[in-house]
């Protein structure tokens, strides 16, 4: 079966959708992510959605397992890039994605992740106060 | 009301249920629907394919093209001999599922449309209509 790609990137995993998923898909992109947290330790997950063309119940409710998976091993979950009209759709749908970040840009997204796992001893920066 | 066309969708298979959504979108810009119109219909017609897998044990999509003066609409007619739904008052609410759903697809279906119905015997099956509008 084919999978979605995920890419390491220092301490984060990146995962662009850009094919309609069916089911058996978005959920082998599920496990899959899980396992590649608990492997490489990622401190961060960004999910860019920006070529999806709708989130229905199904697959939001995969995002939101993937980022609450993600939390309970120490990770962040964003997601990047939903179109305005899925946006839309997905608030008469009545679905809110809890517990997930959403930023617009992949750029911001990174920020956001950034700063959610804060300054790392391995930088060598100093922990000083937070904003 | 006009029928401009008509075609059958099987729903076998969760890859039948990805077909499904491909023609909607193809139908409902034929319809002249803007992104957000054909966002919500595809997104409906996602949820109805989904139950008539899961829970229908399969069936087909009937979708069609219709005209009601001058307005085009795309009608999708979701239906399965599955189990039938015993209480259809309590499977419309949000939040009500019988598996590990989160209960929102036929509410929300029914919010992403113009017209709603459902029609469904225990023991023979479902039959789901939704039609959306320009
Ligand atoms: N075609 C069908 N045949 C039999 N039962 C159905 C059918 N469609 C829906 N149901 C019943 O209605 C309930 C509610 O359906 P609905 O689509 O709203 O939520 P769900 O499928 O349980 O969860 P979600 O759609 O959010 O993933 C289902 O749990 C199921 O019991
Ligand atoms: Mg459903």
């Amino acid at each position: 079966m084919e999978r979605i790609p995920i890419i390491r990137m220092s301490k984060f995993l990146l995962v662009s959708i850009q094919v309609d998923m069916h089911d058996r898909l978005a959920l082998a992109l599920q496990e899959d992510l899980t396992a590649k947290i608990n492997e490489t330790n990622a401190r961060g997950v960004l999910i860019d959605i920006s070529s999806l063309e709708l989130v229905d119940s199904f697959i939001g409710r995969i995002i939101g397992t993937i980022a609450s998976m993600a939390r309970v091993l120490d990770a962040e979950t964003v997601v990047v890039g939903m179109q305005p009209a899925v946006a839309i759709t997905l608030v008469e749908l009545g679905m809110s994605l809890p517990g997930v970040r959403t930023a617009l840009t992949v750029e911001r997204g990174m920020q956001i992740l950034e700063r959610a796992i804060g300054p790392t001893v391995t930088e060598g920066t100093d922990a000083g106060p937070e904003e | 009301m006009p029928v401009l066309k008509s075609d059958t969708v099987p729903i076998r298979s969760d890859a039948d249920v990805v077909a499904v959504r491909q023609i909607v979108r193809v139908w409902s810009i034929e319809a002249k629907f803007g992104l957000v119109d054909q966002t919500k219909i595809i997104t409906a017609a996602s949820e109805l394919a989904r139950n008539t897998l899961e829970y229908g044990g399969g069936g087909h999509m009937f979708i069609e093209l219709v005209e009601e003066g001058v307005r085009k609409g795309v009608r999708l007619t979701f239906e399965d001999q599955g189990p039938g739904i015993a209480d259809v008052e309590q499977a419309l609410r949000d939040g009500y599922t019988s598996g590990k759903g989160m209960g929102l697809g036929l509410g929300g279906s029914k919010r992403l449309t113009n017209e709603f119905a459902i029609h469904s015997v225990v023991g023979v099956g479902t039959r789901v209509t939704v039609t959306k509008w320009k």
